[in-house]
């Protein structure tokens, strides 16, 4: 990526990156455009370097953030009405780290509102176009990050994946996503949707960017329990040639023909470079979608139980007790789909269904996670597709939930067994749509998928 | 299962939601239509297998029971609110 020097300012940097912004303005990319700011602190970048000061590793670089990080600059919606002018008093760990490095957010970008989607159509902002194809939808839930990527506007973008809010949409646009192993960087300051999936990752146009990225932000947060101790910059051993495995279970899955095609050609690469594919079985696989719709919407189900329009965001006018206070903000500020979630969550939940439901999903999770364990003593890493077909249409599966949900088929195992997966772009359909193919590798294998990921260039 | 419409009106007063019954009809189509995928996880054999909830098996780890500094303080917390005196939130009665 362009680190801001004394040839080429952080000021051009970010005003150039503005005014991308601007030109692609009809994509609805950007919920909030950071110019004033974004201009003032590219200035005390380029002041530090004129002086010969040191800066960080991401000097100057102008970057997008999903709407769900919380920073004092801008409002903080997650994209949902609930969250209306809410300014948040304190900044994700996340940002902290970037923004040390000297990274430069101008503009925070649009999603499915609280990440409860594959398409950003369920944003209260309106859907973000595809960079591809204006009539297709943009992937989700970080589909503003994706897009402001893949048209060049910044360097790279932050994200939030929960069942394939990063992988799905860096796929759909043709770009890296990384959903990192859990816990490897800190959710501090992020809008929490699922806290055993939840995960921060990146947008990026190439793996070495990935990698520094990940080396900036990793690591244990005294503010988030459930963060690992850094492991990502320790130095991991090199093969000379790895094991590959395919999932052949997948293979019945309704997975479009040009998906199937490049990922043979990959595998083909592959084993050109001296690589062994390895067929893999793993049976639980495709439970993995139901267990992760009882699971993640249980986790909803009380998280979001804390917007009730009493301590910030959006209230509802004229409610004349309090119990009518929440139950009137929340009808009002919620998304059809926020509110099938949380639904669905507290139904699971419920007396009389919480065995059959949500205890038979964490024990499919526990034969999902050996499943992912006996692989790899099989193979090194898993290739596959990241979601069955490439973008879809605009429209095309909004009014039909499960519809949606199953483009979440082959992303959503991951999240659940907390190993991380790195989206690759992987060429184009006949008609000009980008492809992507997501390595899977053991929990803590982050920074080994990314540089293993230049095999498939 | 069918869901029924008192399922869905005790779903959505679990949920605070106050639903007009449009959306409870075509939230209850949807929510059935969910459930009815759901439900195939009756298919998997998950005897003897111990739930998983946390990757990581992590455990809670106590701390000291102390005041630590906070990134946010009072006055910035407060301000976010609607309507706020003496330090403390205003909302509408409560019974």
């Amino acid at each position: 990526m362009k680190i801001a020097s004394k040839s080429l300012t952080a000021e051009k940097l970010v005003r150039d990156a503005l005014e991308k912004a601007k030109h692609y303005a009809d994509y609805n990319i950007f919920t909030f455009l950071d110019e004033e700011g974004a201009i003032a602190r590219a200035k005390e970048i380029d002041t530090k370097i004129k002086k010969g000061e040191k800066v960080g590793r991401l000097a100057g670089v102008p970057y997008a953030l999903k709407d769900n990080f919380l920073s004092p600059r801008g409002e903080t919606t997650a994209s949902a009405h609930i969250l209306q002018g809410f300014t948040s008093p304190i900044t994700a760990t996340a940002v902290t780290k970037l923004e040390a490095e000297g990274a430069i957010m101008i503009g925070r970008t649009n999603m499915d509102a609280f990440a409860h989607g594959s398409s950003t159509e369920n944003s209260y902002f309106g859907p973000t176009l595809n960079s591809h194809d204006k009539e297709r939808v943009s992937g989700g839930s970080s589909g503003g990050s994706a897009v402001s990527v893949a048209l060049d506007i910044v360097e790279f973008a932050t994200g939030t994946d929960t069942g394939g809010s990063i992988r799905q949409p860096a796929s759909f646009n043709g770009i890296y996503g990384l959903k990192p192993t859990y816990g490897c960087i800190s959710r501090y300051g992020v809008v929490a949707m699922a806290s055993s999936t939840d995960c921060i990752g990146f947008f990026t146009k190439n793996p070495d960017d990935m990698d520094l990225l990940m080396s900036i932000a990793s690591g244990q947060d005294p503010k988030d329990m459930t963060t690992l101790p850094d492991y990502y910059n320790e130095e991991s051993e090199q093969k000379a040639h790895y094991r590959i495995g395919i999932i052949k279970d997948f293979d019945n899955e309704s997975v479009n023909s040009e998906i199937r095609t490049a990922l043979e050609t990959k595998c083909d690469l592959l084993k050109s470079k001296g690589h062994e594919i390895v067929e893999l079985k793993m049976p639980s696989l495709k439970y993995a979608l139901a267990a992760y719709y009882i699971i993640v919407p249980a986790e909803i189900a009380s998280n979001l139980s804390r917007y009730d329009g009493v301590r910030y965001g959006f209230r509802s006018k004229n409610s004349e007790d309090l119990d009518a206070l929440y139950n009137n903000t929340r009808s009002e500020g919620f998304m059809p789909e926020n509110k099938r979630r949380i639904m669905i969550g507290n139904f699971v939940l419920s007396s009389g269904f919480y065995d059959a439901y949500f205890l038979k999903a964490a024990k499919a999770r526990s034969l999902i996670i050996k499943e992912y364990e006996n692989a790899f003593k099989k193979c090194d890493f898993i290739l596959t597709p990241v979601a069955p077909n490439p973008a879809f249409k605009l429209g095309e599966k909004i009014n039909d939930p499960v519809a949606m949900y199953l483009e979440d088929v082959m992303s959503v195992p991951l999240n659940l067994a907390g190993v991380p997966g790195l989206t690759i772009p992987a060429g184009e359909t006949k008609s000009g749509l980008p492809l992507g193919l997501q390595l899977i590798g053991p929990r803590r294998s982050d920074k080994a998928l990314i540089k293993f990921s230049k095999e498939l260039i | 299962m069918d869901i029924k419409r008192e399922d869905i009106l005790h779903l959505a007063d679990l949920s605070k939601f106050a639903l007009s019954d449009k959306e409870a009809d075509s939230l209850g189509k949807d929510l059935d239509n969910i459930i009815k995928y759901i439900s195939q996880l009756d298919e998997l054999d998950t005897d003897n297998i111990k739930p998983t909830y946390q990757v990581f098996e992590m455990e809670n780890i106590w701390r000291d029971d102390e005041i630590l500094e906070q990134d946010a303080k009072r006055e910035d917390l407060l301000a976010l609110t609607k309507e706020a005196k003496n330090n403390q939130i205003k909302v509408p009665k409560v019974l």
